[in-house]
């Protein structure tokens, strides 16, 4: 047997041993924290199993307890991971954000002080980017951090916070240089949210939902450690973990793939069938309905086709610029595919709440509405276009 | 499956880009169109090809070809939608070689290939009989008479037809028009009577002809695979063939924007070049999104062949629907971008417009492949 038949032998039995029933099981995912909470007993034994092995975050070293697997093997426990249905253990902005920066631009200290928590889901990491005054132009943002003695005190705000309420530590853009030019006052720092000048306001989203907080500093405290590479030089380090953000913004691209394993109609073109009917071929009834369904279905396989082709391409290489065509287009497939809901459904997925309609219905119409911040969240589709102009296509700004 | 290029299909990929653009550039395409070849294309440059090996590369070796695949097919395709070389090896090397590869006996087998393989013998598919591409609307009618048949009918939009040496004919031999079965696939050579070969002029000035056919004899030794059965043998060579014309419509696409991107970096207007104006950035950044879309549908349908998935037919849809979207969108704004110039004829971005409205057609439109996605994805 060869070396990767072997690791997939064990993987799978491996797996069989220590995956909980439970977590064989759709369902939603552990986010862990200093408090964490856990919606069944097996997700916290799921959590510890696999946070020990370091298969929260396969490919990292494991000198910062990740997994050390290679490309190759982290596919394998992924597919034997997808073929017993297993959930992931462990989701956060710490696995597919801080950790990989951190890992490219911390130093070994800072590494083993945080990349650990970041793998047993010990703290709960959220992201201080945008402020209310620098959206798509971050780089102008203006939250102060000021050395003093062995402290950066800090003051000003952040928003867009996503679920600041609940984390633990942020890891925040600030600007330490002032007078430099904007791109090279900024710095990457690390911030406790559980003191005194920390304060958070959840934001009531078009969706009746708050997943998003402002977030403010009053003379808030963060110990000189907590700096992230060289100050004054936090702008790579912030471009670097945009494209992992992007990355991870644009699997939702993928949505109408699978109907499930047994089908080859898509989840999508099965609402359509549900709400719209079928005439006596099987065909989806409306037949405007069906094309724009087929078309959508289409784009979301060459889509899928497109991130499995730079998957390979990159092999353990990390995202790049390709990453904005990733976050531009899933995003608006994701956008598209709700609209579409929207139009198969009728007035069934217009409700906000009552007995009329099921909960899944209800569901739709909320998440329809979180699918406009989208193209708005990391970086702006037309962002992303302006990104793809100059750095993969290399068009002048003059 | 992967989705990269072996190293072996890339270095015939990159011998073929090789090859063209020394060989057959551009303005070898505008030089057959200007003296307006009889043939259309250069039987000099398809007599290299075949020696590069081209023409047998879906051939066995039993029959003299290297059996690379639609994999190593795909690649130099794509180089030819680049440059635009109009040759056999779409209507031959993959058309023709997969009728008979796949349904041939063993003395058909034995007549034709080595000479595919060889450069000295080319093939055309007489299918369509209407103006849109529809498999079943087959009315020409070969008739049983003792042991041969007698075939009336007429064909449309040939492509090679004009300049090909044998027809790979699909014929009515039972049944209603529209029904699948009772479509026999015969060939026949050129120069049988009761032939007639009109060669059509199209707007992308390639070869493709109008046939028709009076009282036309054939033995029943002509038959290619089953009476009556031809039906499944098309469908799975239409499923390679338009899967084959994706590559070549991703290389014009390509072409064109790699053209066209070049454009916008150098065509000054306002006192700067205009690929600085955010108008033109965003469309430029939406084509490259789609051409990279499209890359993937295209190797994905690829590998399915070769790997003979059994979704075969669903990125055969796949292919044709986003090669077909894509070179639309960007031959269309090729043409916008390049301004008053990309509207002469003297500028060859135009080329590529005409050549996407005919490849659109050609072998099912996107609406088309539409349509058939969601068949097959039973809704």
């Amino acid at each position: 047997m060869s070396t990767l038949q072997t690791f997939r032998q064990e993987t799978r039995d491996w797996l069989e041993t220590n995956c909980p029933p439970e977590m064989r099981k759709p369902g939603d995912v552990c986010w862990g924290g200093r408090n964490p909470s856990f919606s069944h007993p097996d997700q916290e034994i799921w959590l510890e199993k696999m946070g020990d092995k370091g298969w929260t975050c396969p490919t990292w070293p494991k000198e910062y307890g990740g997994g050390g697997l290679t490309y190759e093997e982290n596919k394998i426990l992924q597919e034997e991971m997808a073929a017993i249905s297993a959930r992931p253990a462990l989701g956060s902005f710490g696995i597919w954000m801080l950790g990989p920066a951190l890992l490219e631009f911390a130093s070994h200290e800072q590494k083993l002080e945080h990349i650990p928590n970041i793998v047993k889901g010990k703290i709960w990491w959220c992201q201080g980017y945008s402020e209310p005054g620098s959206g798509s132009d971050l780089a102008s943002l203006s939250t102060k951090a000021i050395l003093e003695g062995d402290e950066y005190l800090i003051n000003g705000q952040k928003i867009w916070t996503s679920n600041a309420n609940y984390a633990d530590m942020i890891f925040c853009l600030v600007r330490t240089g002032p007078q430099e030019p904007k791109h090279e006052g900024i710095s990457f720092l690390l911030i406790d949210m559980n003191q005194p000048g920390v304060e958070v306001k959840p934001i009531k989203l078009i969706s009746g939902k708050s997943p998003f907080c402002e977030t403010f500093f009053t003379d808030a405290k963060a110990p000189k450690e907590n700096l992230i590479g060289t100050i004054n030089e936090g702008w790579t380090i912030a471009k670097r973990l945009l494209q992992h953000e992007r990355s991870m913004i644009s699997g939702m691209g993928l949505g109408s793939g699978s109907g499930g394993p047994k089908s080859k109609t898509s989840a999508l073109a099965q609402l359509g069938k549900k709400y719209a009917g079928s005439d006596s071929e099987n065909k989806l009834a409306d037949s405007i309905l069906r094309t724009k369904i087929a078309k959508h279905d289409l784009n979301s396989r060459a889509f899928g086709l497109t991130l499995q082709r730079m998957g390979e391409e990159m092999k353990s290489g990390g995202p790049s610029a390709t990453a904005s065509i990733s976050k531009y287009y899933g995003t608006e497939q994701n956008i598209s595919r709700y609209e579409l809901m929207l139009e198969a459904m009728g007035i069934s997925a217009l409700g906000w709440k009552g007995e009329p309609f099921s909960a899944e219905e209800l569901a739709i119409t909320r998440d329809w509405l979180r699918t406009k911040g989208n193209s708005i969240e990391g970086g702006t589709s037309e962002v992303q276009l302006n990104v793809i102009s100059k750095r993969v296509l290399n068009l002048p700004d003059k | 499956m992967s989705l990269l290029l072996n190293e072996e299909q890339q270095f015939l990929k990159d011998t073929a880009k090789e090859f063209l653009q020394k060989n057959a550039p551009i303005s070898h395409f505008r030089n057959l169109r200007d003296s307006k070849d009889e043939t259309g294309y250069s039987k000099e440059v398809w007599k290299q090809m075949a020696e590069l090996g081209w023409a047998g590369i879906l051939i066995s070796e039993d029959y003299g070809g290297s059996n690379f695949g639609m994999m190593g097919l795909g690649g130099i395709l794509e180089e030819t939608g680049r440059t635009l070389v109009p040759s056999p090896l779409f209507s031959t090397a993959l058309v023709g070689a997969s009728f008979i590869e796949l349904a041939g006996n063993e003395n058909q087998k034995k007549e034709f290939l080595p000479k595919i393989v060889s450069g000295d013998l080319t093939t055309a598919f007489a299918l369509e009989e209407g103006p849109r591409h529809s498999p079943t609307n087959i009315s020409t009618l070969a008739k049983k008479e003792g042991k041969s048949f007698k075939i009336n009918g007429q064909k449309t939009f040939v492509l090679d037809g004009h300049s090909a040496d044998t027809l790979i004919v699909a014929a009515r031999t039972n049944g209603e028009i529209n029904d699948s079965v009772g479509i026999t696939l015969f060939i026949i050579d050129k120069d049988t009577k009761g032939l007639t070969v009109n060669r059509a002029h199209m707007v992308d000035s390639r070869n493709a002809s109008e046939i028709k056919f009076k009282d036309v004899e054939v033995n029943e030794n002509s038959i290619l695979g089953d009476l009556n059965a031809g039906y499944s043998v098309i469908e799975e060579v239409l499923d390679r063939a338009q899967i084959g014309l994706s590559s070549e419509m991703l290389g014009s696409a390509l072409e064109a924007f790699d053209r066209t991107l070049e454009y916008l970096k150098e065509r000054k207007q306002f006192g700067s070049v205009i690929g600085s104006f955010q108008a033109l950035q965003h469309r430029a950044a939406i084509m490259f999104t789609e051409l990279e879309l499209t890359k993937s549908a295209v190797v994905g349908a690829l590998n399915a062949v070769d790997e003979n998935s059994n979704d075969r037919g669903r990125f055969a849809s796949l292919a044709k629907f986003k090669a077909g979207e894509t070179l639309h969108l960007v031959s269309n704004e090729a043409v916008q971008m390049h301004g008053g110039i990309g509207v002469t004829d003297e500028f060859d971005i135009g080329f590529f417009l005409k050549r996407s409205r005919v490849a659109e057609q050609i072998f099912g439109s996107s609406d088309y492949h539409i349509d058939k996605y969601a068949k097959l994805s039973e809704y």
